[in-house]
């Protein structure tokens, strides 16, 4: 480590500036600011290369933390990336989009602002690219072996590039139109432009993936067939079926899922014209749920120009602090002020919807809440305090339940778990030899990290079963959580 | 074939985890000699009543009346033999005399001693006829008498009638050794000028079981006695001592490369004097003690031509090495010999005699004490102690000491003194030594230089990946060794598995762990006592060590065992008359071929270096270059450790040297390992080559690549310096082929074919696994391409990583614990436990191998005692406030207290305050070698005082609280300086043998007779027999700690490979201990990474009684294992004492109660399982222990725990636990009269003069005293010269120790060693008697370390002291008229002024306080500080010489020194004469907080401390 008491002389942490709302608004444009030359060596430096890197543990990837904080700190960039692309296939992407569970467990976060682990991971991927230090790995040589893997999210793209660097064959299967899965359409430009994956997919195309779009395995393609003309199959088609909200009124117009909202207008960002856009363009917006997909409506919506957008979430807001039921180094839920929070819209906590209320040509006109109550632990809401809120467009955003599995359990006859994924062992298998699951479609909706945690381990997996033995790395096993008592 | 060791002893055989070979013993002795001319009874009677008062040196064993052992060398009593036999002698001088210890049983004896006769007449002897040796058994021993033999005496002469003296020695030798070999007879002596009585008696029982010595008629001008101190109870006849020409007091710490070369050289023996060797051999015999097997080398020089003392030069060489004041002649006499002979090094004082010349000398480092006197009727008497025999002062002519290295020497025929120059210089010339040297001796420097080759990157990575390199070890090992030239310093100690257990691949190095020093010998201070070093080497083949010829000069001369690759090159290509005379032979083999081919390949190297040899090579390279994807390298390790042994076994060993050129080698271990099996130089390439790269590739700044790789050879030599200095070896060339390690985890068969000798109780990994280690390595550089980056494996085992090796504490331990404790949650703390145990089970440790079996009935869980009578045998671990904050060292105390179990101050002493609060103390005061606040007051206020030996993390070694961690809070307590740096040295400075320990056992049980005495260990193999002797010591607690045990700061290689896993050291104790009969005497305390109730109950089942926690209590208190306690930058407040970080500490007591609870309610529920009501029942129940065959890997499957698990058996009702006390015979001291006589001082301060007449046996005069004055009257004592005590005579050992204020001990006499140890506040005046005619400044008057660790009060000493003056003195004052070496070392604080002559060494570590020294020789002062100019020498100011002339004028007036007077009657002169001694730091410290008092700010606040900062620079 280059300064054992770095974390003395800092003690401030900084982190890169979010252009001013006022501009941003105008835009789709990444909503940060340049890196402020030096601040990221020095936040580096911060590191206290522990003796227990919690931190390393707290990442699904094992991301060598410390290692890579170093060599930051040291301005050894090329060292950095090699370092960095050892335990992770897509720094780019994490950077921008991981809540940094690394951070939460970091050390120093015990009584002081955690070191900023992403930023560092966010430099060096960034510098490396700046400096043309990424560059396509190819295969020695090839092994003759063929690999299909359903779905080009960070899971199934985690996986491709693994299995074609050891020199495997592989097809990514997509069926929308371009590659890149939730990334692509889910996530909105402002959280991340959609050139860091066209330059990623450019160099994966020189390794030798095949991508193979708007290919509906299932439909297109038999799962049976799949299976019969490829030597595997990982399965990463993720877990995108939104949590609805059966209540009365639901059938109005102007009720959406999230997805359904987000998609076509990440389309329209990206200069196509989708038929079933939605622009809430001076329209009073109503978000359900509070979370990240939440946050990216309420982006988007205030980037439409929308008269108002409000967050309902029925739960309490997350405290400030780490609450005692959480302690270090777990990842708390906290009160997060995401980018877009920050640009506008209102957030009540503590609201349950009773009932969406229509006009009657059985369009939404707003909704009714109460406050929420908890009995005997259950959240419901409570009588009495009902209210009502004008609304032309209800966002579901309450999560997801889990993939989409029709095509699948009828043609195949894959498990499916409890929880509606596909189920699995340890290693990644499913019942039938040969097919492997990864992501979503396996854990559920989970994060960006552990998605290409998973795609590195199946694909270690997927290689061991063509090989015999695999020198692929294997970060996480498929029934490995996140720290906790 | 038989063996004479074999016979008359009781010692078991190897069983379980004892091992005879672990057996070791010390001693006392005495040497008597005339030099008036003829013999005298009186000679003999003199030596025998001096040996009667070393009686307490040695030792008894269970059976009281079992000696250890005592005898007597003396002349052939010519005139009593002429007397007494029946036959007829011819003249004095053609007949040799000496007893044999033969077979009990008539028709046995009769049949050897024919067997006897015959060989005797086929060597050319005529037999004069025997004699039946009277003895008296009647207060012998069982033990002894059990094993006693018959004894007579057997007469010779030359059958020709002509040889007559050492000539006819020569014969009889011939006759002796045949003996020992064919039939296993043992002759004490035979020989026609000695003649030795020995046996299994105490000293007192000498006399009375030989009556002939106490017959008149037996007379001779010289005598040596010696009193044996075994670590066994096991009584062995042969093993008593004098030997045939020696009497040693210490060990021999390099006895196994010593042994180990003299085997290999004895193929290149010869000589026309004692004709035909090869059936004599071994020279030296199996089984035999380190003496004994000296004496019978000394024994085949002396007869081969050499006299004694140049026999005993070439053995036990003087530090020449860094000596540039030494006689030239003579460093020719010691280089030439160094060619011939490795010393035999340790602490050593060795009497000899031949007959005629009676002598004695000391080790290199003087580390044994020796005294003198000479009377004006010739008589010299000489002995480990002064004041054996009583003689009138006046009669006294002179009285000296032995000195390091030096020799002294009685000759009875001329009838003189033969001073120590007088007879070097004599042996230096008598030959041409220096010229043979400097035309033969091959000087690298003077080679042509060659071509620096430089290797590619691409080429450095992908070997670093063929010899298992990971970026971890980049960044971590060589990185600082390349930057900085020193090895890497870690903390926390070792979690990961040992070699055998980890499932990855690893170096054959690792399954080696270095051995130590402890108790039976001193490890050593290689840094502040490196002038005693050296690490030069000689390369090139040994000739006959019975000659001496211009030939034997031949080597190559190294300074530094590693050497660069341009060195190397130069050796390659080393030429002798026209042809190379260096063989490189190439180390790889055919990887696909796995373990097949590499013992093929081990095998064609044999034969390649039979040839080479046959080829007349000199120098053999053992080369693992060049290995590529078909041929991978051959750990070399195992090639050089396989050629070595080869060559020994064929004879050839010293034909040439083994130089190994080895990738591989990366670490100190590693080279340490290589020249401990017999490596002569290594180049380590790769490393260097790493280092290059880090330099061009810019990851190194401010550097060349030159510096790099010099940095890296220079961190690696110097840390074999320390790796040997661990072991008390001083020379590279007696460390080579010592094989000072024992393996964890490798085979009997690797074991017998490759590393002969080595000691590995596990048994373990075949070459298969070690092949498939190597397959698995070299995969990793040409194996599957799916290594995409260029960057290594990570690594993980000195951090945590989730691809490296598992570590018991991880994220997940380390917060469920912490989870668990904070939150009084046992659901989760059995979590944690569970992930503890179940690691431990995935192999991490020795214990995971283990589960519960037997068929006992489960009890009932409320029938099992409480957890809090478990808790009482809980204790935390030694962690000195200092090296971890206030808040954490309370807290442990806090809890501990309030749990009714002991918290231990560590080594940093204890604040006044805490000391006296119930809440806040610890129970156990810690005492180690830094003593720092060890005082009369600390000491009586423990319950429980321990005396650390080694430490788990890294044993052998000292501490050093760098200069940053030194605030002013710490410093009080420590009584050092604000801002400079303490250290605690290697050694115990009173502690170098094991009668010394006994010693300050004894001490510190008369500073508080109801504490326990603690000695703490470290496991490894032999601890047991060392247990043993610990037992004997009369040591209260024995403390087994593993060697994972935590640490402040360490050098890594430390962390990682000394010691071995609790489990098999307490094994071993509880056996031996068993074994020894003394179980029962003893409580056995186990500590070391205990962290779960599984660990107590496996520690309870192997014979634990009380349990050590201490990184998990502390990580019940934040610790987050961050692993930088030495950087003081330790985040959550727990080993720092940054004030800014201590306010993040989060720890409370009640968190750490709450562990212990849970603890105790584990080890309930398990005992409850098992059938235990009480965890005292399971105590040494290894029956209930199986291994569980369920856990295993590739790698476990040889191992065998048998060794631990069965053992030898004993008898139901032998104790496995304590159920007595030690007879401490504290109703026996002297002090009790004094107790009595000044109940008024001690009730009521009123003032009393005490007189009394003391001698030897009278030791630790004043320290019980002190105690009871301390208990009365606290930290402040009683007023000066309150109980005022006149003693006369020669007192004891640690006179005056610890005494407080009040009590002043006036001596008319002499002392031995350790005067003022830990001296508390009072006052200690030593003078010779009025009418001794000699003059005090040239004369001795007390020992060896006198003032160590002394914390106030006075010493006024008009004499000359030995060795080690004042060491540790962190606030004492002391006058003296004289010192031998290293005085003043590591000094911290007190005044000291040395009116005469100085030894070597002065000051070295010293860092406070004031000295001033009378006609200073720079010369003589530690030059490395005075080079760094930490030390500073300055005429007196003003001040100064005003303080000294008062000092001067007291010393007059307390001891009546007429020298001194005379300094003071010229004290203008004397003024100008003197010279201040100042360490720079100090001075400047205390100018800066002298500045901050004038000033009015507080000298302790962060100002202050931020000006002390930037002068030393912490």
């Amino acid at each position: 480590m280059a300064d054992p008491r770095g974390f003395l002389k800092t003690t401030e942490r900084e982190t890169p500036a979010r252009r001013p709302v006022s501009i941003r608004l105008r835009d789709w444009k990444e909503v940060y600011a340049e890196r402020e030359s030096g601040q990221i060596e020095r936040q580096a430096g911060r590191c206290m290369d522990c003796g227990v890197a919690f931190c390393h543990q707290g990442c699904p990837l094992g991301n060598l933390i410390p290692e890579f904080n170093d060599l930051v700190h040291r301005d050894e960039w090329k060292s950095a990336i090699e370092r960095l692309h050892s335990t992770n296939n897509f720094p780019e992407f994490t950077g921008r989009l991981c809540p940094a569970p690394c951070e939460s467990s970091c050390v120093l976060a015990i009584n002081q602002p955690a070191v900023t682990i992403k930023q560092s991971e966010l430099a060096i991927i960034d510098t490396a690219w700046e400096k043309g230090y990424v560059n396509p790995v190819l295969p020695d040589r090839l092994t003759g072996k063929t690999i299909a893997i359903v779905g080009s999210g960070p899971a199934g793209l985690a996986a491709a590039q693994q299995l074609t660097r050891v020199g495997h064959t592989v097809a990514v299967y997509e069926r929308d139109d371009q590659v890149g899965g939730l990334l692509r359409y889910g996530i909105p430009d402002f959280k991340m432009e959609k050139k860091h994956i066209d330059r990623r997919i450019e160099q994966m195309r020189e390794e030798g993936t095949r991508f193979r779009t708007g290919v509906t395995i299932g439909v297109d393609v038999t799962w049976p067939e799949l299976h019969e003309r490829y030597d595997a199959v990982i399965v990463a088609t993720g877990a995108p079926v939104g949590r609805d909200l059966p209540i009365k009124g639901r059938e109005l117009s102007g009720i959406h899922f999230a997805m359904d909202y987000l998609v076509p207008s990440n389309r329209v960002v990206a200069g196509e014209s989708p038929i079933d856009h939605i622009d809430v363009a001076e329209k009073n917006v109503i978000i359900l749920g509070g979370g990240d997909t939440g946050a990216d409506c309420l982006g988007t919506a205030l980037r439409q120009g929308a008269l108002s957008v409000t967050t309902l979430a029925i739960g309490q807001q997350p405290p400030l602090e780490r609450p005692a039921a959480q302690p270090w180094p777990m990842h708390p839920n906290l009160f997060e002020v995401q980018s877009a929070h920050e640009e506008g819209g209102e957030r009540t906590y503590l609201a349950s919807t009773v009932e969406f209320v229509g006009n009657d040509r059985g369009e939404l006109t707003g909704l009714v809440v109460a406050e929420t109550e908890f009995v005997d632990g259950a959240r419901r809401p409570k009588s009495g305090s009902e209210r009502t809120i004008p609304a032309d467009v209800v966002l579901l955003a309450l999560g997801y339940t889990g993939i989409e599995s029709d095509a699948i359990v009828n043609q195949i006859q894959l498990d499916l778990s409890s929880r509606g994924t596909i189920a699995r062992n340890r290693d990644y298998d499913t019942n039938i030899p040969g097919v492997f699951v990864a992501g979503d479609a396996g854990r559920g909706a989970s994060l960006i990290v552990w998605a290409i945690a998973e795609g590195r381990a199946a694909a270690a997996r997927a290689d061991e079963y063509l090989r015999g033995r695999t020198t692929l790395p294997s970060p996480v096993s498929a029934h490995d959580a996140p720290i906790h008592f | 074939m038989p063996n004479p060791f074999d016979r008359f002893n009781a010692v078991p055989a190897r069983s379980g985890l004892y091992d005879p070979a672990h057996e070791k013993d010390s001693c006392g002795f005495a040497m008597v000699a005339t030099t008036r001319g003829f013999p005298g009874h009186d000679i003999i009677s003199i030596a025998l009543s001096s040996l009667r008062n070393l009686e307490h040196r040695g030792a008894v064993g269970s059976d009281a009346g079992t000696g250890d052992g005592a005898g007597i060398q003396i002349q052939i009593p010519d005139r009593f033999f002429r007397s007494i036999l029946p036959f007829t002698l011819p003249s004095q001088g053609f007949y040799a005399a000496g007893m044999a210890f033969l077979p009990l049983d008539p028709t046995e004896r009769e049949s050897e001693k024919a067997h006897i006769e015959e060989i005797a007449a086929s060597e050319g002897l005529a037999v004069l006829g025997w004699r039946e040796v009277p003895t008296d058994p009647t207060h012998l021993g069982s033990l002894a008498l059990d094993v006693i033999p018959a004894f007579e005496q057997l007469f010779l002469a030359d059958a020709s009638t002509t040889a007559s003296s050492i000539e006819l020695d020569r014969l009889t030798f011939r006759l002796r050794k045949r003996a020992e070999r064919e039939l296993g007879t043992y002759f004490p002596s035979l020989s026609s000028r000695t003649i030795v009585y020995k046996g299994m008696v105490t000293t007192l029982q000498l006399e009375p079981f030989f009556p002939d010595l106490s017959d008149d008629r037996v007379e001779s001008t010289l005598a040596v006695v010696h009193s044996r101190f075994s670590t066994n109870t096991f009584p062995s006849w042969p093993l008593a001592q004098p030997f045939r020409y020696i009497a040693h007091n210490g060990e021999i710490n390099t006895i196994n490369a010593n042994r180990n070369w003299m085997r290999a050289r004895q193929s290149q023996l010869s000589s026309v004097l004692l004709g035909d060797l090869t059936s004599l051999f071994p020279i030296v015999t199996e089984g035999a003690s380190d003496s004994a097997s000296f004496d019978e080398v000394v024994e085949l020089l002396e007869l081969a031509g050499r006299s004694l003392p140049h026999a005993i030069m070439m053995m036990v060489p003087e530090a020449w090495e860094n000596d540039d004041a030494m006689d030239s002649t003579r460093r020719d006499f010691y280089r030439y010999h160094s060619s011939m002979m490795e010393p035999w090094d340790g602490p050593a004082a060795l009497a000899f005699s031949d007959g005629a010349l009676a002598g004695a000398t000391l080790d290199r480092n003087g580390l044994r004490p020796g005294r003198f006197l000479v009377t004006d009727d010739g008589l010299v008497v000489l002995a480990s102690e002064i004041g054996v025999f009583d003689i009138d002062p006046r009669k006294v002519v002179r009285k000296g000491r032995l000195q390091p290295g030096r020799m002294f020497l009685v000759d009875t025929v001329n009838g003189r003194i033969i001073e120590d120059d007088e007879i070097k210089d004599s042996i230096a010339a008598s030959g041409p030594w220096g010229e043979w040297s400097r035309d033969n001796a091959i000087v690298l420097k003077e080679l042509p230089w060659r071509e620096h080759i430089i290797h590619t990157a691409p080429s450095v990575q992908r070997r670093q990946r063929t010899f298992g390199y990971t970026e971890e070890e980049v960044r971590v090992l060589i990185m600082p060794m390349a930057q900085t030239g020193s090895e890497p310093i870690g903390a926390m100690g070792s979690d990961s598995p040992v070699a055998v257990l980890s499932d990855r691949p690893r170096l054959l190095f690792d399954y080696f762990t270095q051995q130590f020093a402890q108790v039976t010998n001193p490890p050593l201070d290689s840094i502040r006592e490196e002038i005693v070093t050296s690490l030069n080497v000689g390369l090139g083949p040994e000739r006959n060590l019975l000659d001496a010829t211009p030939e034997h000069s031949r080597q190559v001369a190294l300074t530094f065992p590693v050497i660069d690759n341009d060195e190397l090159a130069k050796v390659v290509h080393l030429q002798h008359d026209g042809r190379p005379v260096t063989r490189t032979i190439s180390g790889l083999y055919r990887i696909d071929e796995g373990a097949q081919a590499m013992e093929q390949r081990l095998a064609q190297m044999c034969e390649e270096v039979d040839s080479a040899l046959d080829d007349g090579a000199m120098f053999v390279v053992l080369s693992d270059r060049d290995s590529n994807k078909d041929f991978a390298p051959i750990p070399s390790l195992l090639m050089l450790s396989a050629i070595h042994h080869h060559l020994i076994r064929t004879s050839r060993r010293m034909q040439s040297s083994l130089i190994v050129e080895a990738g591989d080698v990366r670490e100190v271990h590693h080279v340490a390992t290589l020249v401990g099996f017999g490596a002569s130089a290594i180049n380590p390439y790769l490393a260097m080559e790493t280092a290059e790269l880090l330099v061009r590739s810019g990851r190194i700044k401010g550097i060349t690549t030159e510096e790099a790789v010099a940095n890296i050879i220079y961190a690696l030599g110097k840390g074999l310096l320390k790796t040997m200095s661990k072991m008390g070896i001083s020379t590279v060339a007696s460390y080579a082929g010592a094989q000072a390690f024992e393996a964890v985890g490798l085979s009997p068969d690797v074991i017998g074919r490759y590393f002969t000798g080595v000691t590995s109780i596990l048994g373990g990994v075949t070459m298969d696994i070690i092949a498939e280690e190597t397959r698995r390595r070299h995969e990793l550089a040409y194996g599957d391409p799916s290594t995409f980056h260029e960057v290594l494996p990570v690594g993980g085992e000195y951090a945590w990583r989730r691809e490296g090796p598992p570590h018991l504490f991880n994220p997940e331990t380390v917060f469920k614990l912490q989870h668990a404790t904070r939150e009084k949650r046992y659901d989760i703390f059995r979590d944690y436990t569970r992930a503890v145990d179940e690691q431990a089970e995935r192999l991490m440790t020795l214990r995971g191998l283990f589960r519960f079996s037997g068929d006992r009935t489960p009890v009932p869980l409320q029938e099992v005692e409480s957890a809090h009578d478990i808790i009482q045998r809980f204790s935390t671990g030694a962690m000195s406030f200092g090296a971890i904050s206030h808040e954490m060292h309370e807290t442990l105390a806090i809890a501990m207290n309030r749990l009714g179990a002991r918290s231990n101050t560590g080594e940093g002493g204890e604040s006044v305050e805490r000391l006296l609060d119930p809440e806040r103390r610890s129970a156990i005061k810690q005492v180690a070698s830094g003593r720092f606040g060890v005082t009369s007051m600390y000491l009586t206020h423990a319950d429980d005082i321990q005396i650390k030996m080694a430490q788990g993390a890294k044993p052998g070694e000292g501490g050093q609280l760098p200069s940053n961690k030194v605030y002013p809070w710490i410093a009080r307590t420590r009584m050092g300086t604000p801002g400079v740096g303490l250290i605690s040295p290697p050694p115990h400075h009173d502690i170098y043998s094991i009668e010394d320990l006994k010693q300050l056992v004894y001490d510190l049980k008369r500073s508080n007779p109801a504490a326990r005495i603690h000695v703490k260990l470290v496991s490894e193999a032999g601890v047991g027999t060392v247990a043993a002797g610990v037992a004997k010591s009369k040591a209260d607690v024995i403390l087994i700690s593993g060697h994972d045990g935590g640490t402040g700061a360490s050098p890594l290689s430390s962390l990682k490979h000394a010691g071995t896993p609790w489990e098999l050291g307490l094994a071993e104790a509880q056996q031996t201990l068993m074994l020894n009969d003394m179980r029962g005497r003893i409580v056995l305390q186990v500590d070391g990474q205990m962290k779960t109730g599984r660990d107590v109950v496996i520690a309870a089942l192997l014979g634990a009684e009380e349990f050590g926690f201490a990184t998990a209590p502390m990580v019940v208190s934040g610790c987050i294992m961050m692993r930088v306690c030495h950087l003081d930058t330790c985040p959550v407040g727990v080993a720092t004492q940054n004030p800014l970080l201590r306010e993040r500490f989060t720890g409370k007591p009640e968190f750490v109660e709450t562990f212990f609870e849970y603890i105790a309610e584990e080890v309930r529920e398990i005992l409850a399982s098992l059938g235990f009501r009480t965890l005292e029942e399971a105590i040494g129940r290894r029956e209930i222990l199986d291994v569980d065959r369920a856990v295993n890997h590739w790698k476990t499957e040889g191992l065998n725990l048998s060794a631990v698990l069965d053992g030898p058996v004993f008898a139901e009702s032998a104790p496995r636990f304590n159920v007595s006390q030690q007879d401490h015979q504290l109703d026996d001291h002297i002090d009790h009269t004094f107790i009595r006589d000044a109940a008024v001082s001690l009730s009521d301060s009123v003032p009393v003069k005490l007189f009394a007449d003391v001698r030897n046996t009278d030791r630790a005069i004043g320290t019980m005293l002190g105690h009871y004055v301390t208990k009365a009257h606290g930290e402040i004592g009683l007023e000066p010269n309150t109980i005022d005590i006149s003693l006369s005579g020669s007192a004891g050992q640690s006179l005056g120790a610890f005494v407080p204020r009040g009590i002043t001990l006036r001596l008319i006499g002499d002392s031995n060693d350790y005067v003022g140890k830990g001296l508390s506040g009072g006052r200690i005046v030593l003078r010779q008697p009025p009418e001794s005619p000699f003059p005090s400044n040239t004369n001795i008057i007390a020992g060896n370390v006198v003032g160590y660790g002394a914390t106030s009060g006075e010493m006024f000493i008009a004499g000359v002291v030995g060795e080690r003056f004042a060491v540790r003195n962190s606030g004492a004052t002391a006058v003296v008229e004289g010192v031998g070496d290293h005085a003043l070392e590591y000094m911290t604080g007190g005044v000291a002024l040395i009116l005469g002559t100085t030894g070597r060494n002065i000051g070295a570590g010293m860092s406070g306080g004031y000295a001033y020294v009378v006609d200073l020789d720079r010369a003589s002062v530690n030059q490395a500080a005075l080079q760094s100019g930490e030390l500073e020498l300055t005429p007196l100011s003003d001040d100064d010489a005003e303080s000294v002339r008062d000092l001067l004028e007291t010393h007059v007036n307390e001891t009546g020194s007429r020298y001194a007077s005379h300094l003071l009657d010229d004290w203008s002169v004397t003024r100008d004469r003197i010279t201040a001694i100042t360490p720079r730091d100090f001075r400047k410290v205390t100018i800066i907080r002298n500045a901050a008092l004038d000033a009015g700010t507080d000298p302790d606040g962060e100002e202050v401390w931020g000006q002390i900062m930037e002068v030393t620079g912490g």
